[in-house]
C-alpha cells in the first residue's frame, strides 16, 4: 500500500516524530510504500543539521536523513518552516524544502494518509 | 483528485494548528480535490464573530474564513454538541455553516479519502 505521512510535532519535547518514524520503519519492513513524508507545523524542526543530542539518545534528525538516503521523499514545508527559521542549508541531507502543493499530492497519490501529532 | 477533509479539533488562539491548518485549506484549493472542513471541540471558537486578536499580533480568521468557499471548501461543519457545550449559536459565527451532530459528521468522515487534524 501507498502511504503517506504528516507530522506535526517538534522533536524530543514531543513523541510524534519518533512514532512516525517507528510506523514508517515498520510498514516498509511490511512492503508497504511509503508516499512521502510532509513535515509541517513544527515538525519542520525534526531535520535541523546542528542538533546535537546527548550521546546515548536517538538522533532524530539523523535518523530521517538516514531514511531518506533510502529513497523516501521527507519535505519540509517552506512556509511553516520560514516561520521557525529552517532555512535550505540548515536541513539534514536526504530531506528537501517545498511548500504545500507537496502535501496535496501525496494526499491525492496515497492510498493512506497518516498523521502524527496532537 | 481526492475527498480531502480538515478536521479542526484545538483553540483558535494558544497554538497556531488552527491557522497553520487554514493555510493549507488555502493552498489545497488549488488542486483538483474535493475539500470540507469540520470544527469541533475548542475549534469551534475559531468562527466566533468580532475576534479581535490585535493585542496577540496575529492576523486572525475573520478576513480569511469567509473566502474559504473560493477555494474550493463549500462544506464547512460544526459539531453540534461542541456548540452547545460552549454556550454558541448558529448566529455567532461569521460564515454560514451546517451544524450537524457527531454521527452525522462520522458518516462523511466515512466517505473521505483523506482527514488532515488541526
Amino acid at each position: 500500500m501507498k502511504i503517506g505521512v504528516m507530522i506535526q510535532e517538534g522533536p524530543y519535547n514531543h513523541e510524534a516524530s519518533d512514532t512516525a518514524y517507528k510506523f514508517i520503519e515498520a510498514a516498509m519492513a511490511k512492503g508497504h510504500t511509503i508516499q512521502g513524508v510532509f513535515l509541517y507545523d513544527d515538525a519542520v524542526t525534526n531535520v535541523a543539521k546542528h542538533m546535537e543530542p546527548p550521546q546515548d539518545d536517538r538522533h532524530i534528525a539523523r535518523r530521517w536523513s538516514e531514511l531518506g538516503a533510502k529513497g523516501v521523499d521527507i519535505v519540509v514545508c517552506v512556509a511553516a518552516a520560514k516561520r521557525r527559521g529552517m532555512k535550505p542549508e540548515l536541513i539534514v541531507d536526504n530531506t528537501r524544502i517545498s511548500g504545500l502543493g507537496q502535501l496535496s499530492e501525496i494526499c491525492t497519490e496515497a492510498e493512506r494518509v497518516v498523521t502524527f501529532g496532537d | 483528485m481526492a475527498k480531502i477533509m480538515f478536521v479542526n479539533r484545538n483553540a483558535p488562539h494558544g497554538t497556531i494548528y488552527a491557522w497553520e491548518g487554514l493555510e493549507v485549506v488555502l493552498i489545497f484549493g488549488a488542486y483538483e480535490n474535493e475539500l470540507s472542513a469540520v470544527y469541533m471541540d475548542d475549534a469551534v471558537f475559531s468562527l466566533k464573530k468580532g475576534q479581535d486578536t490585535s493585542a496577540l499580533g496575529i492576523k486572525g480568521f475573520l478576513q480569511t474564513l469567509p473566502v474559504l468557499e473560493d477555494y474550493g471548501c463549500e462544506k464547512i461543519y460544526v459539531d453540534k454538541e461542541s456548540m452547545e457545550k460552549r454556550g454558541l449559536k448558529v448566529d455567532d459565527f461569521a460564515i454560514p455553516v451546517e451544524v450537524m451532530d457527531s454521527a452525522g459528521i462520522g458518516k462523511i468522515m466515512e466517505e473521505q479519502d483523506v482527514i488532515l487534524p488541526f
